[in-house]
């Protein structure tokens, strides 16, 4: 006996998913398509014409040295912004689930920083991490030098890693809360019963349990990382100093709206797009296998 | 508001109409004017928008700001693209030989003939008129807000070390500055190298000197220009640049940082600065208290001929596609902020100085640069008209110099971080830059510049 609801006719099930698929594909096809078609080609910007040059964009985009420079540095802002704030936010829920306190305070408070828009929030940053007038202005009395956006290029990376992570603690804080919070209380009980400490419950209690939670926020995480970082960027280094953080969605604004080179930024857009699918697939393939679904 | 008046124009209108069986009174063309000012000068466009519309009942304005250069011309690329574009647009100087390219413009000179309006071409600085000029010399669009970059020198401290005029060398600059940090001044002089400043620091520094910053006369002869700042003076300058800042003669000062060069100097925090007299209102109104100050031409290198500065800003460009009113209506509108009355608004508003000589006639007449806070503004007009322009400093006229630009600030960044020399750093920026160029040039086959 089939119990499930099925659908005798192909039209019907299609009449349903005729909404969802134009969707998609008025949001999302199209314009990759567009974004594709763009890449293969040099756009006039103000619309006069174009010329088909094949993969010449692409090869120009790979043979410049200023490119592999700004994916280098986009790893790296990922892997470390990534890091940085899932760790926080794993920290932070751990503490807040153990009941310590004001958790019911803290519970509210974390999550704040991820419903601030990134300019605003980069607007923050510049200001305490401001070398002559910010929080780092007292340091830089101390240690005269020590830190330097403006001209070190380190420090300007440090920056945006800093603001981003900040916004993307509160976003992990909430999910790693919520897992937690789902692990049945009598199990970590009859394990503190059984005479085990609280990091020895997190390492072989908790933490297995919330690997799913885990591995969606790093799937997340980095797919934002690439993503959300633009407007912490344009406000907080404009790429800069010296292009040390020129990360790929800010080079991909640079050089098609202020540059007016839409070709290029097409095929910077679609290089960027493979590789998020590929760091995508990869950590699926390889990361998953170590995840235990309940 | 004005909806509310429009409803009532339109009932009575209508009242009339049906009592006295007339036709309803005409309401005027209405036209779009984009600009890229934001803050205090865009409320001072607006007013000047008021001010059109009420001199006449034909035509109103519509001004939007759409908050800088970069994005008035990106908006208006995309509503081009879409047939949403304005009338009227203004496009900042380094966007004039995209514009010349982009075919989406009506001659300005033309649609002034057409329309019946006569204007004097001649009377525009000639430095001003041929930077928006094509090759031949027609105008193509109207120059509106000008500047040009003046030295800012703080008089207090240059009397700390016994000077009481500015240097005009850079020789006497090193010197001065040397002088200063000795009297105890902690920033005698604050710079920025972001690509902003290739304006002050690259342009107009080659400007001055007669040195190209590209072949084929500066790119106005051809597309297939490319770069050589790598092997002109500006190499000797960018040493120099980089000696003072080691030396501790010249600090960086910009907004990520806390405070921008024009605060810096304002608030007596450092006592030199290059920035356009567009600052100088700005200076006047957040100086330190009792603060004296003042400002000279740019220096040069002893032994220079010096020659014309560059203009800075924007001009008003005039969009394909619209109505023959619309195109009465901009006409109108471009006649009107052409007048020296107009001039004398805009200029005591903001710190942009008048574009024609009848204007600046104007204001000297009215006793405008007699008195504070506009005094010293005629030492831009000065700079501007320091020589006949040469082939070399009518202006710049590279495409995507944009993106030129942003490669100065990069490779400024890295030299002065002591990750290339002045000369990788140079060569780089010139490598970079031609690259950009190449692009642009195999954009547009087949295209020449007007």
């Amino acid at each position: 006996m089939e119990k499930r609801v099925t659908f005798s006719s192909w039209t019907i099930g299609i009449l349903f998913a005729v909404p969802q698929l134009l969707l998609i594909f008025t949001f999302f096809y199209w314009p990759a398509g567009q974004a594709v078609y763009w890449s293969l080609t040099l756009q006039q910007p103000w619309g006069g014409g174009n010329i088909w040059v094949g993969l010449d964009n692409f090869r120009s985009i790979l043979a410049n040295a200023d490119y592999w420079n700004s994916i280098t540095a986009s790893l790296v802002f990922a892997g470390i912004s990534t890091g940085l704030a899932m760790f926080v936010g794993l920290v932070l829920a751990a503490l807040t689930d153990r009941q310590l306190t004001g958790s019911r305070f803290y519970r509210v408070v974390l999550i704040w920083p991820y419903g601030i828009a990134a300019p605003a929030l980069a607007m923050a940053f510049r200001f305490i991490l401001a070398p002559e007038a910010g929080f780092m202005a007292v340091v830089n009395q101390v240690w005269p030098g020590f830190w330097d956006p403006g001209l070190d290029g380190t420090d300007a990376m440090a920056s945006i890693i800093i603001a981003f992570s900040w916004k993307y603690v509160g976003y992990n804080f909430i999910f790693f809360l919520a897992a937690f919070q789902a692990i049945p209380r009598s199990l970590i009980e009859a394990a503190a019963m059984d005479g085990s400490g609280v990091v020895r419950r997190f390492w072989d209690i908790q933490f297995p349990l919330i690997t799913p939670t885990i591995f969606f926020l790093l799937v997340i995480n980095i797919t934002e990382s690439f993503q959300d970082s633009f407007g912490i960027v344009d406000i907080m280094t404009s790429g800069g100093p010296a292009n040390a953080t020129n990360l790929m969605v800010y080079k991909i604004y640079s050089d098609g709206f202020k540059g007016l080179d839409y070709s290029g930024a097409a095929a910077q857009s679609i290089i960027l797009m493979v590789l998020i699918v590929v760091l995508t697939i990869f950590q699926f393939r390889f990361i998953e296998r170590r995840v235990h679904y309940r | 508001m004005t909806i509310i008046k429009r409803g009532f124009a339109a009932l009575a209108a209508g009242a009339l109409s049906a009592a006295l069986v007339m036709p309803a009174v005409a309401e005027p063309v209405k036209f779009d004017f984009w600009f890229g000012l934001s803050g205090d000068l865009a409320r001072v466009v607006d007013t000047l928008c008021k001010n059109f519309n009420a001199s006449q009942t034909d035509y109103e304005v519509v001004c939007t700001s759409q908050g800088n250069y970069d994005a008035t011309l990106q908006n208006t690329i995309a509503a081009f693209r879409a047939g949403k574009q304005p009338a009227v647009v203004q496009v900042y100087d380094v966007g004039t030989a995209t514009m010349m390219l982009s075919g989406a413009y009506k001659p300005a000179d033309k649609l002034m003939e057409e329309n019946g309006y006569k204007i004097d071409y001649a009377d525009y600085f000639p430095g001003i008129a041929r930077y928006y000029a094509t090759s031949k010399g027609e105008m193509l669009s109207f120059p509106f807000n000008s500047s040009t970059p003046l030295m800012y020198w703080n008089k207090d401290a240059f009397a700390k070390i016994g000077k009481t005029e500015a240097p005009k060398t850079w020789e006497d600059v090193a010197a001065d500055l040397k002088a200063l940090k000795d009297a105890g001044y902690e920033c005698p002089m604050a710079i920025n190298i972001s690509a902003n400043e290739s304006w002050q620091l690259m342009e107009q520094f080659s400007a001055l000197h007669n040195q190209p910053i590209a072949t084929k006369n500066n790119g106005y002869d051809g597309l297939d220009a490319r770069l050589e700042v790598n092997k002109t003076k500006f190499v000797q300058y960018v040493t120099d640049l980089k000696k003072w800042y080691d030396a501790g003669l010249i600090k960086i000062k910009s907004k990520d940082l806390g405070q921008d060069m024009v605060q810096a100097f304002a608030s007596g925090t450092c006592q030199v600065v290059l920035t356009s007299v567009g600052d100088h209102g700005t200076v006047g109104k957040t100086q330190k208290e009792g603060m004296n100050w003042d400002v000279a031409e740019l220096p040069v290198y002893a032994g220079t001929e010096r020659k014309n500065s560059l203009v800075g800003g924007a001009s008003l460009w005039v969009l394909s596609g619209k109505s023959d009113a619309e195109y009465k209506g901009a006409a109108a509108f471009l006649n009107f902020i052409h007048d020296p009355k107009t001039a004398l608004f805009w200029s005591t508003n903001t710190g942009y100085i008048p574009v024609t000589k009848s204007g600046f006639d104007y204001l000297k007449a009215q006793g405008f640069y007699d008195r504070a806070p506009f005094k010293g503004r005629e030492v831009a007009i000065a700079s501007l008209t320091a020589s006949e322009p040469t082939e070399i400093t009518r202006g710049v006229r590279l495409g995507n110099f944009t993106q030129i630009r942003a490669e100065f600030g990069t490779q400024m960044q890295a030299i002065f971080a002591n990750k290339v020399s002045v000369q990788e750093g140079l060569d780089t920026l010139v490598k970079n830059g031609n690259a950009i160029l190449d692009r642009f040039q195999q954009t547009y086959p087949g295209k020449t510049l007007p």
